[in-house]
């Protein structure tokens, strides 16, 4: 029955068929009115709902926002000299991405910019090992008719991307590098920690040590900011705005310009440092460490040959000794013993006869001067630097009473100071002993560190402190940035005339019947009071400190404060494997002179340094080239940046005619770099 | 008003050639501005190429009916024959081909196959006794006319125009009134061979090109570029567009083919919704009067040849505007009226000059008082 219905409906004639195309028809024309709808609604999503987020992309596709580097700020000595600036210059980038072939591209650019093998070699490594988009250097510095050979060849080269631009400058190079620190292109660890996009701008550099790290924020200043309109292959089409960078805040420090480059001159060929703190403020005035490094170098992104004879030698050119230098300080401790005494108790006025020895337990403890020194009161022991008379108290009065003294003095002390880091070394006594070995103290340690050797261990900015302090008989504490707040130091508190008693011996050490006769300043009315120190660093049995191997040999140490009756310099001089406190105070009276009579000074450097083969950078270009000779590749003799122009900063500044120096206007003497000239000296105080 | 308009002016079908005019000038302005502010190369040739396919439309209204209904076969085989002559140039030349040079015509069969195909099926349905209308002798034949043009067009490969002949084909077929359950078994089937389809009958590129639209922005400066661009352009255009010659995804470049496939994206960006609006409305009033034009006309040929006509049209328009607003992947259909392009002009001109003379065919038997 059912089948039969179906069958019969199933009938078709042309009026069901018409019947049906009216139905299906509207059927289709149902649907087509519903598509309809349907992209009537999609259009009003897209171009109502989700305007907001399309007009911006629309906005990033055409608009291109190119960064300006800002400039960055000036680092300032305590004249308001610049220690690093800025310098105009052209500069060619390429960006590995957008390049269709490096090798090629390079070579091209080699030979526009006359680039040796040398750095074209460098330059394929960093582009083969960056990150791609991020931009890498290939030359910087350049005049302009280098800067336009390129640029009119752009359409060939692609991804390389020439501009003006300024990079960092420092006067004196090698003479701060240390303490300035360097600049350079951010690596992938400080973009990952600050992703911005200022960090991928060609040109622009973070300080990657030293003052330039501490200080980065200050001195960065806020970008500038390129809007152009460009097609989607990258064209551009209109510049829209330019926002003017904001260049950086000057970091004023205390350091003393001529005297920090005149001290790290003075260090010739010797690895050490030296460190001056005026004793009425804490400023620190110098902190110079050599063989030191030239910053400029650097910030135009390092070779890796120059890198590697840095790295290579053992003079560590890359450590700054004045903080991370650890050194047993020798002799140098002994007016703080001194002061532990008398602060003990002890009469200044006490002997003890010395024999050249002293027995300590089963074993014999020698006095340097092993013929003996006879009766020996403190003065004497200090002069004389008589280890016997500090053996002999020292075991009466105890460990702790000199320890204490240390440390109060400043010795082992981490100092509130803007540095990357401070290794703070050791001030032994029986506890820390006990803590760090497990072992018990022993007379032989309090010994040992009488004469400061055994676990003592300072930094030469600790020993200029110390010296400070002993010598004013404040608790003097260093500074290095000018802040313009004046320094008041409370009292050491120590007793009586215990600081005219120290100040007295120390001074005969120079000027009396002392160990250190030579260090005498040249200067009639301005007398010096030093101590001089020597430490061993192997036993007398490998070397007799003097000869044989620069690293068997003795450090030789200093410190010194001066006038010595009314202390206003006080100063430390650290000279590795120097052979003894001999190689020390030569350099420490020296820089000394430079701060109360600089010509005599700088003929006393002017003859020195011709001997040693000119100033550092020359001594430096020309061990570059010998060592680059030596790996077999030929290089230029210039390719090392000789080219420094006459400086404010250098130790020569300071016998200049007073106008020179001390006019402000002179910051004119950077070419193009306008914005800066006018906001240092603001700021500066 | 009769009297002032004289009558074969008054005769012609307003109601549709308004909105198509305006729709063409409308295109011609963006295309201006897609020629960075000329008339040319784009916008002049486009209201040009209008100008002449509208007067062939005109005179295409002159042909009588038996006369079309008389030449539906040969011109399907000779379209065919001429489909079969791209593929064999094409292997002869090494590579695809899509068109023919006849001296100085460029000549597209593909796109000439889409109102041909319809017009064939309704020739073939007309004359289809209606009792077989349910049975095999309905499909088979049917189903051979639209697969051999098929399957040569996905040859070239053309994989839109090949949908387009099917989807005009199929349409046909439904208003013949053929059983609706072999539409459904049919789309059952088209459901479970799409995935084998896809995976042996599609090119790679073709592949990725759907991947890319299932997800736009995994590859946003690779495949999913186009889809991304045009949606930038459209949405950033807000509610009444960034002004004329004044759209910056068009005129920078980032938008491909401003001028071709994704014209409606250029003109959403100078004119936002409001134009987008006009745009879909006019469509809607061509549309809605094909329409009437198939439910008006009283025999079976010129209600099959016009319902496919409009539906023929319809999915230019449909998959295109899908298209270019992310609903769909890229496939390379123009917007019909809008784009700049000799061929699909050509062929929504045919569409439309056909829909006119069924038009007139209706006006024509009425006004003699015949009816059937």
């Amino acid at each position: 029955m059912r089948r039969k219905r179906q069958r019969a409906r199933a009938i078709v004639s042309p009026a069901t068929l018409s019947n049906s195309f009216d139905r299906r028809s509207f059927v289709i024309a149902g649907v087509q009115g519903g598509l309809g709808v349907l992209l009537a609604a999609r259009m009003g999503y897209l171009s109502i709902f989700e305007n907001a987020k399309y007009k911006t992309e629309a906005e990033s596709n055409r608009v291109n926002l190119s960064l300006i580097p800002p400039r960055r700020g000036w680092i300032l000595d305590r004249n308001g000299v610049p220690l690093a600036s800025n310098r105009a210059d052209f500069r060619v980038d390429v960006i590995p991405d957008r390049m269709r072939d490096a090798e090629a591209e390079i070579g091209e650019l080699a030979t526009l910019l006359s680039l040796d093998k040398v750095k074209v070699d460098e330059i394929l490594d960093k582009v083969e090992k960056s990150r791609g988009f991020a931009p890498v250097e290939v030359a910087n510095g350049l005049d302009y008719d280098q800067f336009a050979a390129v640029s009119v060849r752009l359409p060939d080269l692609p991804g390389v991307v020439p501009q003006r631009g300024f990079s960092r400058f420092y006067p004196t190079g090698p003479s701060v590098g240390h303490l300035v620190g360097y600049v350079g292109a951010p690596s992938r660890e400080e973009y990952e920690r600050e992703p911005k996009p200022l960090l991928l701008t060609p040109g622009f550099k973070v300080g990657k040590d030293g003052i330039e790290k501490q200080f980065e924020q200050e001195l960065r200043g806020m970008p500038g900011a390129r809007r152009v309109e460009v097609t989607a292959t990258g064209r551009r089409v209109r510049d829209l705005e330019t926002r003017e960078d904001v260049p950086g805040h000057p970091v004023h420090l205390t350091i003393d310009g001529p005297l920090q480059d005149y001290a790290a001159r003075r260090i010739g060929l010797e690895s050490g440092s030296v460190v001056v703190i005026d004793c009425l403020t804490g400023d620190l005035l110098c902190m110079s460490s050599m063989p030191s490094f030239d910053p400029n170098s650097f910030s135009d992104g390092i070779g890796r040959l120059e890198y590697s004879m840095l790295s290579k030698n053992d003079r560590v050119p890359l450590r700054n000794k004045v903080l991370q230098g650890l050194y047993p300080p020798g002799s140098t401790v002994k007016p703080m013993v001194a002061m532990a005494f008398l602060e003990a108790g002890l009469s200044p006025d006490a002997t003890v006869t010395c024999n050249g020895g002293l027995r300590v337990g089963n074993r014999v403890f020698h006095c340097w001067n092993r013929r003996g020194h006879g009766s020996v009161n403190m003065a004497k022991g200090i002069y004389q630097s008589c280890d016997v008379y500090f053996y002999h108290f020292a075991q009466k009065l105890g460990m702790n009473v000199i320890s204490e003294m240390a440390r109060r003095c400043g010795l082992g002390q981490e100092f509130p100071l803007p540095v990357a880091s401070q290794f703070y070394g050791t001030v032994p006594d029986p506890e820390w002993k006990l803590k760090k070995y497990g072992r018990e103290w022993q007379a032989f340690d309090t010994v040992n560190a009488t004469i400061g050797q055994g676990y003592m261990l300072f930094n030469p900015l600790q020993l200029a402190v110390y010296a400070a302090r002993i010598a004013t008989g404040r608790t003097v504490m260093p500074r290095l940035i000018l802040d313009g707040k004046p320094s008041r130091f409370g009292s050491m508190n120590f007793h009586g005339d215990h600081v005219q008693i120290i100040q007295n011996a120390m001074s005969d050490v120079i000027n009396g019947p002392g160990t250190a006769g030579r260090a005498r300043l040249p200067i009639d009315d301005v007398l010096m009071a030093g101590k001089t120190g020597t430490a061993q660093v192997v036993s007398l049995g490998i070397s007799d400190g003097k000869t044989g191997p620069w690293k068997y040999r003795d450090h030789g140490l200093f410190i010194c404060f001066a006038p010595f009756n009314n202390p206003r310099y006080a100063c430390a001089v650290v000279i590795e494997h120097g052979g003894g406190s001999g190689s020390a105070y030569p350099i420490a009276r020296d820089v000394m002179t430079f701060l109360f009579d600089p010509a005599k000074a700088l003929d006393a450097l002017h003859g020195l340094e011709k001997q040693w083969g000119g100033k550092p950078a020359q001594r430096m270009a020309r061990q570059y080239a010998a060592f680059v000779g030596k790996t077999g590749v030929a290089v230029p003799e210039e390719a090392y940046n000789l080219d420094q122009q006459e400086s404010r900063a250098d130790a020569e500044a300071r016998v200049k005619p007073k106008s020179d120096v001390t006019d402000n206007a002179a910051n004119k003497g950077q070419p193009g770099e306008k914005a800066s000239s006018s906001a240092n000296p603001d700021n500066a105080r | 008003m009769s009297g002032i308009i004289p009558a074969p002016i008054a005769r012609q079908p307003w109601q549709m050639l308004i909105p198509l005019i305006a729709l063409v000038c409308f295109g011609g302005a963006v295309l201006y501005s897609a020629g960075g502010g000329h008339m040319q190369p784009y916008a002049l040739s486009h209201l040009i190429r209008f100008s002449v396919f509208l007067v062939l439309a005109s005179v295409m209204t002159l042909v009588r009916k038996d006369f079309v209904q008389l030449l539906a076969y040969p011109a399907y085989i000779i379209v065919l024959l001429l489909l079969v002559a791209v593929e064999a140039v094409g292997a002869i030349n090494g590579g695809s081909q899509r068109w023919i040079n006849l001296g100085p015509l460029v000549l597209q069969p593909s796109e000439l196959m889409k109102p041909v195909i319809v017009l064939v099926l309704a020739r073939f349905y007309a004359s289809l006794p209606s009792g077989m209308v349910p049975t095999w002798r309905s499909i088979v034949p049917a189903g051979a006319m639209i697969g051999m043009p098929m399957l040569l067009v996905l040859a070239q490969p053309d994989l839109g125009t090949a949908l387009a002949i099917g989807f005009g084909g199929v349409v046909v077929m439904f208003l013949a009134g053929l059983p609706l359950r072999w539409f459904i078994g049919g789309g059952i089937a088209g459901v479970i061979a799409a995935p084998i389809a896809f995976f042996v009958g599609l090119k790679p590129y073709q592949q990725k090109r759907v991947f890319t639209f299932l997800d736009p922005e995994s590859d946003p400066l690779g495949d999913g570029y186009h889809i991304t661009q045009s949606k930038i352009a459209i949405g950033s255009g807000g509610l009444s567009g960034k002004g004329f010659n004044n759209g910056s995804q068009s005129h920078l470049n980032y938008l491909p083919e401003p001028h071709t496939d994704f014209v409606f994206a250029t003109m959403a960006e100078e004119w936002g919704f409001i134009g987008g609006m006009f745009v879909l409305l006019m469509f809607f009033l061509i549309l809605r009067w094909g329409w009437k034009v198939a439910l008006s006309s009283q025999d079976r040929f010129s209600r099959l040849l016009a319902g496919g006509m409009v539906a023929t049209i319809f999915f230019y328009v449909v998959i295109n505007l899908m298209m270019v607003m992310g609903l769909a992947p890229v496939v390379g259909i123009p917007l019909p009226f809008m784009s700049h392009g000799g061929s699909s002009m050509m062929t929504n001109m045919i569409c439309i000059g056909t829909l006119m003379a069924i038009n007139r065919w209706t006006v024509k038997a009425g006004r003699s008082g015949l009816s059937t």
